[in-house]
């Protein structure tokens, strides 16, 4: 059997899902999927859950364009495709909703907005509709878990320059009224910078990161 | 008065690009030189001045809680909101092939300016979350919807135009290697954000 098929983990299908998260990076190499990655990263926690409601689509999405990959004429192809999303969006909605409003409640409607990120139709057209469901499967988590992986970096900084705090905790120590009264790095005078927390610094954080990317990475620097 | 209001903060103060990043990856890819931006600009104004005034009737006759009313009485209690995005993007992508349809029998020449921005359009965030974020502001005419989708289209525009601008002239400076395009473009965007920052608190 070994000899037939392909292992499910070949080096080959491990690279489908090593890729995305640098050489390829979505984000920061494709330029898809800006859209709705940079208004929900002041907080950790919703770009958390984000990231994850995006693994899923792109995961599922793929899968289910693979499947039907034979079966869609190629002039109705972009609905068919916005119809299979738009459905695993609303489930992905309902869910949040159901167990976890207050987030969904911050998320407002960039949830909707995961039906248009480009990161999806871009892999559907892509690779799912020319490739097998367990490759398609696999590059659908790729790319979403670098696109994840670039949301929650963004948020890391977002929330620990702006706020002091990490997932809600308060890492950098307390700020009280007084001097006197705060303690860790509050305590010696250190101020948070709610400049972090305003919509421009997503911007310049993701310029920043595809410098830091490119200065290391030298093979993606544009001509 | 309000309409007024409406459509001056939907330029400036809700900006798709610069207070929502809205369209970003559109704003990115086509935003190399000043001519192509006029164009998919040109194209977002006008399918954003359709689709949410469609999607606010659409909403409002379809979708709401109780808005079913109107066909017949027993009807009152159906919610059909949570089929909105899937509505809504539908109409969106039936609505850019109608236009595209149209325009390509009625006016060519600009047909051949648009001609292939029509289809982007489809998957362009700005579009959908026009659409959405009528939803969520309640409006209560259709005129109010109107001029939000078209002011929200026009901002769009301004900002694609003004940094195609800006990236023409940067082709000439001499940036970082590792920051050249795509890096300085954000930086750009973000700098630019900052400007239309100052907008916001302006009460007219």
């Amino acid at each position: 059997m070994a000899e037939e098929k392909e292992a499910l983990f070949s080096k080959q299908n491990r690279k489908l899902l090593s890729d995305p998260l640098n050489d390829n990076n979505p984000i920061s190499v494709q330029v898809l999927g800006i859209c709705s990655a940079l208004a929900i990263t002041v907080q950790l926690k919703p770009a958390i859950v984000m990231a994850i409601a995006v693994v899923f689509v792109t995961t599922f999405s793929n899968l289910i364009i693979s499947l039907l990959r034979n079966l869609i004429p190629g002039r109705i192809r972009i609905i068919v495709q916005l119809m299979v999303v738009a459905a695993l969006v609303i489930l992905v909605d309902q869910i949040l909703k159901a167990y976890a409003y207050d987030v969904s409640k911050e998320l407002s409607v960039f949830v909707g907005l995961i039906i248009t990120n480009c990161i999806i139709m871009g892999r559907l057209e892509a690779f799912a509709l020319a490739n097998k469901p367990w490759k398609s499967i696999l590059d659908g988590i790729g790319n979403g878990a670098g696109y994840g992986a670039i949301l929650i970096v963004i948020a890391f900084f977002r929330e620990l320059l702006g706020s002091g705090k990490l997932l809600g905790f308060e890492v950098l120590g307390h700020k009280a009224k007084t001097l006197a009264e705060s303690t860790g790095l509050y305590a010696m005078g250190y101020e948070n910078n709610g400049f972090m927390l305003l919509s421009p610094m997503a911007l310049i954080t993701v310029g920043i990161i595809i410098w830091v990317q490119r200065s290391r990475n030298r093979k993606l620097i544009e001509a | 008065m309000d309409l007024v209001n409406l459509f001056v903060k939907s330029i400036f103060i809700d900006n798709m690009i610069f207070a929502y990043f809205l369209g970003m990856c559109s704003y990115l890819a086509v935003s190399k030189t000043v001519n192509t931006a006029v164009g998919l600009g040109a194209a977002v104004i006008f399918v954003l001045s359709i689709t949410v005034p469609v999607n606010f009737l659409l909403d409002n006759y379809v979708l709401k809680p109780g808005a079913l009313a109107w066909l017949d009485e027993s009807y009152k209690d159906i919610d059909l909101s949570f089929l909105s995005f899937i509505m809504f993007i539908a109409v969106i992508a039936s609505m850019v092939q109608l236009v595209e349809m149209i325009v390509e029998r009625f006016a060519p020449a600009l047909y051949s300016a648009l001609g292939i921005f029509l289809p982007l359009i489809a998957v362009n965030c700005a579009i959908l979350g026009g659409s959405l974020f009528m939803q969520q502001k309640d409006f209560s005419t259709i005129t109010e919807s109107a001029v939000y989708g078209f002011g929200s289209g026009i901002g769009w525009l301004l900002a694609i135009v003004s940094i195609a601008a800006i990236r023409e002239k940067i082709t000439y400076s001499n940036v970082p290697a590792p920051l050249k395009g795509l890096g300085i473009t954000f930086i750009i965007t973000g700098l630019m954000a900052i400007g239309f920052m100052s907008f916001s608190g302006i009460k007219i």
